[in-house]
């Protein structure tokens, strides 16, 4: 081992055996072997990397890319099927919490299990149970048994006592989710003050906030290999924002095949025959038929949208561009974001005012606008056209926006389309600051005007 | 070599576990601890009015001729039944904390051990009571014949407990064949029931020449023949060594079969 690294993990790998028909009895076993069929599912396709002493990493990844099974090699909880591990000094992991605990007896008996649990001999055991119970806050009850503990009290119990292991490597699952509020501070704290006393930590997290504020370094798995590796902002930005865009990609698939199935349905139904309109299986034909009701949403929706209107004119697609041009879902606050409408006329409308309305996901009313408030006119009505909405510095912060868009009459008084919900948007934000959109601030320190020479 | 280090680093937590064990046992109950005294004292109570009473026999005291047995056995009962779940019972731990896996068949073993030595207790008192007595020049060879039995049941919870983690049959078999090794050793009756041209090969079964050892040290009162050690002695050898070897080979996946 490296000289300076604490752990040296090299090109594991690790797969796990699904069995089809699982048995483990004897019977089973000898009776069943043929049935004993199963899959071997590679977990870790290779992975390496090194800790070195005093250094904290995150591991990021989607559920069951491996992050979890990487943290479990390093507990030596299971063992990979090829590479090597190496660790240097007393394990600590906070994955389970309060392992051991026996409910009848007492806070203190249990902090001597746990601990012991965790390779402490007595005379270590005995140096820190005071720190664990004050730091439990439980002193008032650390003589009772653990049974009559409520289950947070149970909790703040095995999170003190992991924590206060003084491992030299520290393993962590999922934690902080620990008590209240104030407790989870206090554990951040802690662990923010083991980090400074020169603790290497690997932590394994859905909080990003979280690791960016303790890691130096993430690791990004993807489907049991290492994707990106570096500085927690700049990995998490790219885990972000691939995750969004395939969370996005199958929110379009599934209402592809919502789609699929509707036209299929509505294939059948006209083939029933009702009358000899002749139906291309498309949803706004088939609406059209029912006025007054809800219109059937098409595919370029989103799947909560409504639409209304009488469709004299009608969109047929709406999108939105990034500021590389691509037909993406996901923009950066300050960059460029562009919203594409494409419509059809086939009734004898010249003129339409379009206008454009943002909701926050929480209902929150961001913006609205229209072709007349903007051009003071309204737009001439071709057979089919479209419009580009370019947005060239999106303020709008972090979070999941919706989009309405309408065109009516010069009067308002006619809709013709009105699409609410229509798409769905996400903003990450790289820099930072906070709230619903982004205000530009000078800032003048002593008569000076501060600047920014990043 | 690394093992039995990393079990030294841990042997506070084997020590709490038989803590535990024995705690948790009584935690609850009014008497708590002192059952594990009133217990082994009430099975004797039993078996002397079953063998005093019910059915007589002529052997003078037979109740403590069979309880000086009986006790040590119980513990090898315990190894073999109580041993294959050592690990299996402790799911949670074995999936989401590191330990030497080792720690839960030993620390098994060990406190179904004390529980013994608690019994030992009662066993005294009862030879001194009665009027029996002990045979102090006897009685050194006592914690001789304890350790060989500590170590062979202890090697018998280990290899139970990490072959049970395979194959959950274990457990419901051992029952039986714990059973049938008690009537195979000369627990509820003496050596010499057996025919003299068999008694060779009975005696290769390690209990029996430790159940004499017992009777020989504590119902007897005689120095026991020291060549009767050596089938216990290396029996308890090799299977630990052996026990220690499979259970090494099977915990590696031990978290994805549990």
């Amino acid at each position: 081992m490296e000289s300076g690294n604490a752990i040296e993990v090299r090109d594991i790998t690790k797969s796990f055996k699904i069995y089809m028909d699982k048995g483990s009895t004897f019977k089973e076993k000898v009776i069943f072997r043929n049935r004993r069929r199963y899959e071997e599912r590679p977990v870790l396709k290779g992975i390496s990397f090194d800790v070195k002493r005093g250094e904290a990493i995150g591991l990021i990844g989607h559920n069951g890319c491996g992050k979890s099974t990487t943290l479990k090699l390093l507990t030596r909880i299971m063992y990979p099927d090829s590479g090597s591990i190496e660790i240097k000094g007393r394990v600590s992991s906070l994955i389970e919490l309060g392992a051991g605990f026996h409910p009848d007896m007492s806070g203190r008996e249990n902090i001597y299990i746990n601990a012991s649990i965790f390779g402490l001999t007595k005379k270590e055991i005995d140096r820190r149970v005071n720190d664990i119970i004050t730091f439990s806050e439980l002193e008032d009850f650390i003589d009772n048994p653990v049974r009559t503990y409520s289950s947070g009290m149970y909790m703040r119990l095995a999170f003190s006592v992991a924590i206060n292991v003084d491992a030299e490597v520290l393993l962590i699952d999922e934690i902080l989710a620990v008590g209240d509020v104030n407790f989870q501070q206090k554990c951040f704290e802690k662990l923010k003050e083991i980090k400074r006393e020169g603790t290497t930590i690997v932590i394994v997290s859905h909080s990003l906030s979280q690791i960016e504020q303790i890691c130096e370094r993430s690791i990004w798995i993807d489907k049991g290999k290492i994707k990106e590796e570096g500085r927690p902002k700049e990995v998490h930005e790219k885990y972000l924002s691939t995750m969004e865009q395939e969370r996005m990609n199958r929110i379009e698939e599934e209402e592809k095949r919502k789609e699929e199935e509707w036209q299929k349905a509505g294939r059948e139904e006209n083939t029933a025959g009702k009358e000899n309109e002749k139906s291309q299986g498309e949803a706004v034909n088939r609406d059209r038929s029912k006025e007054g009701e809800l219109k059937k949403i098409p595919s370029f929706c989103n799947s909560n949208a409504i639409r209304r209107g009488n469709q004299k004119i009608e969109f047929t697609n709406i999108y939105i561009l990034n500021h590389q041009q691509e037909k993406k879902k996901l923009v950066r606050t300050g960059e460029e974001m562009k919203l594409m409408i494409e419509y059809r006329c086939a009734s004898q409308i010249t003129e339409g005012t379009f206008g454009i309305g943002i909701y926050k996901e929480d209902g929150l009313y961001c913006y609205g606008t229209n072709t007349d408030i903007e051009l003071k006119k309204a737009l001439p009505i071709e057979e089919q056209g479209f419009l580009e909405i370019t947005i060239p510095r999106l303020q709008l912060l972090a979070g999941k926006y919706n989009v309405n868009v309408a065109v009516h009459s010069k009067d308002a008084v006619e809709i013709y389309d009105y699409i609410w919900n229509v798409i769905e948007f996400q903003v990450f934000n790289t820099k930072g600051d906070d709230g619903l959109y982004r205000m530009d601030t000078v800032w003048v320190y002593n008569g000076k005007e501060i600047i920014d020479n990043r | 070599m690394k093992t039995i280090k990393e079990l030294y680093d841990y042997r506070e937590m084997i020590i709490s576990l038989v803590r535990r064990e024995l705690r948790g046992k009584y935690k609850g109950s009014i008497l708590g601890f002192l059952w594990a005294f009133i217990n082994p004292l009430l099975q004797l109570v039993v078996y002397t009015i079953v063998f005093t009473f019910i059915t007589r026999n002529n052997m003078e005291d037979f109740y403590l001729y069979l309880f000086v047995a009986l006790i040590p056995w119980i513990y090898i009962g315990f190894c073999m039944t109580g041993g294959a779940t050592s690990v299996t019972s402790q799911t949670e731990m074995v999936k989401k904390i590191y330990f030497p896996r080792l720690v839960l068949p030993i620390s098994y073993a060990t406190s179904q051990f004390v529980n013994m030595l608690l019994s030992f207790v009662v066993i005294f008192i009862v030879l001194i009571l009665s009027g029996k007595g002990i045979s102090l020049k006897a009685i050194i060879y006592l914690p001789l014949i304890m350790l060989i039995e500590y170590v062979f049941g202890m090697a018998i919870a280990i290899l139970f407990s990490c072959i049970n983690v395979y194959l959950r049959d274990l457990e419901q078999v051992s029952g039986v064949l714990s059973m049938a090794w008690q009537f195979l050793s000369p627990v509820l009756y003496s050596v010499e029931v057996i025919p003299e041209q068999y008694r060779n090969i009975y005696m290769l079964n390690p209990i029996a020449p430790m159940v004499v050892i017992y009777r020989e040290i504590l119902y007897y009162k005689r120095v026991p023949d020291i060549s009767m050690f050596w089938n216990p002695l290396f029996f308890a050898t090799v299977l630990f060594i052996v026990s220690c070897i499979t259970f090494s080979k099977l915990k590696k996946h031990f978290a994805e079969e549990l």
